[in-house]
């Protein structure tokens, strides 16, 4: 049986890697080569690396970090941030990533999405969706980094983007990011259901038993966590084994 | 030197940068006379079997895959690269290289497609064994896929492994000097090196 999926996210901006709360105040967390072998040997699924500022001179840094990734890692990675062309989307996985994310790019240009499916596989391609709720059980898409609100419903835009081609959602939520209190279940719920392509709930992890809930309860096939990981509250292991106690089909 | 097989279809870097690390001698090259040469194949693939097929045969790559295969030639196929091998893909109804009986079909049980991550992998074919190809790999072993689709052999004798996501489907497949693994050995961590390690000792 396919097992549920653990990933560090590796936030990054000059060469470094970051971590926010709700989508402010960053604090330097590390050089993320040295962070993405740490984690393949402690057990991740997989990375996501994120290119938080997105300028010119940050993406031939981060081409650089992914191609040094790709060649001592042994788990796959994807990479986001800034992707606004299938070139675009083409150098990175040249340089040895496996997936690809868009955000804004996509939603501002939603043939983006069908342009890289058809030319690399929708497998390669991994809606990243940011979402904030307006009103009860109503939350909309928000991008520029979380800025702007598009008015569009987050679910209405998941089950347009996997027609259009994506095949996998990074679902996260900017209302629980960086707070701890846990991942947003009503959230990735909801959007799990609506369509029928993984999803990777992101936002909030903050202690073990977040995990099992967004598990059990959000239906997510895979979880994300960034300074939880990066500043050692909780190892790989421990949340591994956490969920193994709970019946939670994970890789050793 | 294994030579990597580039048919304009993703993620023949991740399988050089595994060679490379491993210490085996490797070159992508879609140059018959390169490939004629090579002491065994590898062909990756990322994508459609529709587009696979164009690309193989645009490059007159089936015959010469076709061929190198029946003299005997050490091959392995990943993720697409071992579907190919098959008769037709229901991906697009194409029709594939033929080297074993048998069809590619759509996962139709699970809800949640492509299948992506990590999954078990059974041995099957106790006289496989033999083969080496699980040296110092345990039974059961999780392995790195991404698949929409599964290879569905005539003959069972030739399914080396099984894995299951909503059906149990031939995640290996071996006969003779061909190998083909649904999974990516090249992003399955430490086993997934060691099963390459494995046939490269072939």
């Amino acid at each position: 049986m396919l097992t549920k999926r653990i990933i560090p996210c590796l936030d990054m901006t000059e060469g470094k890697v970051v971590k926010g709360i709700q989508f402010i105040n960053f604090r330097d967390a590390g050089n993320p080569i040295t962070l993405a072998k740490k984690y393949d040997k402690q057990g991740a699924d997989e990375l996501v690396f994120l290119d938080i500022t997105a300028t010119v001179e940050n993406r031939d840094i981060l081409l650089d970090v992914v191609e040094k990734t790709a060649k001592q890692v042994t788990i796959p990675f994807s990479v986001g941030g800034g992707i606004r062309t299938v070139n675009d989307m083409k150098v990175i996985l040249n340089a040895g990533a496996d997936k690809v994310s868009v955000n804004t790019g996509g939603f501002k240009n939603p043939k983006l999405i069908t342009d890289c499916a058809n030319t690399f596989g929708n497998q390669c391609v991994v809606l990243s969706l940011d979402a904030k709720m307006v009103s009860k059980n109503r939350w909309n898409v928000f991008i520029n980094g979380g800025r702007t609100d598009t008015k569009v419903s987050a679910i209405d835009w998941a089950k347009r983007a996997t027609i259009l081609g994506a095949g996998e959602i990074l679902l996260t939520s900017i209302d629980t990011d960086g707070t701890k209190l846990g991942f947003n279940v009503e959230l990735t719920k909801r959007v799990s259901q609506a369509v029928s392509v993984p999803i990777i709930a992101s936002g909030g992890a903050g202690k073990l038993e977040d995990f099992t809930e967004i598990f059990k309860k959000g239906n997510a096939d895979a979880a994300l966590a960034a300074s939880l990981f990066h500043f050692k509250e909780l190892t790989i292991q421990q949340v591994k084994k956490c969920l193994k106690k709970n019946n939670i089909l994970v890789r050793n | 030197m294994i030579a990597v097989i580039d048919y304009g279809l993703g993620n023949m870097g991740s399988v050089t940068n595994a060679l490379n690390t491993l210490g085996v001698l490797n070159t992508i090259s879609s140059d018959p006379f390169v490939i004629k040469k090579a002491k065994a194949i590898i062909l990756p693939g990322v994508g459609a079997a529709g587009q696979g097929m164009k690309n193989l045969k645009e490059r007159k790559l089936d015959t010469l895959i076709t061929n190198e295969i029946k003299k005997g030639k050490p091959f392995l196929g990943i993720c697409l690269g071992m579907q190919l091998l098959f008769e037709k893909s229901e991906e697009g109804n194409v029709s594939c290289l033929g080297i074993f009986k048998g069809v590619v079909k759509k996962f139709r049980k699970e809800k949640k497609i492509p299948q992506i991550g990590w999954n078990q992998v059974e041995m099957k074919n106790e006289r496989l064994k033999m083969r080496n190809l699980f040296t110092k790999i345990p039974n059961k072993s999780y392995f790195y896929f991404v698949n929409s689709y599964y290879c569905a052999p005539v003959d069972s004798k030739i399914i080396a492994g099984e894995t299951t996501y909503g059906e149990t489907f031939a995640s290996i497949v071996e006969k003779d000097n061909i190998v083909g693994v649904q999974f990516h050995p090249e992003k399955s961590g430490d086993v997934g090196f060691q099963l390459l390690k494995n046939f490269i000792r072939f």
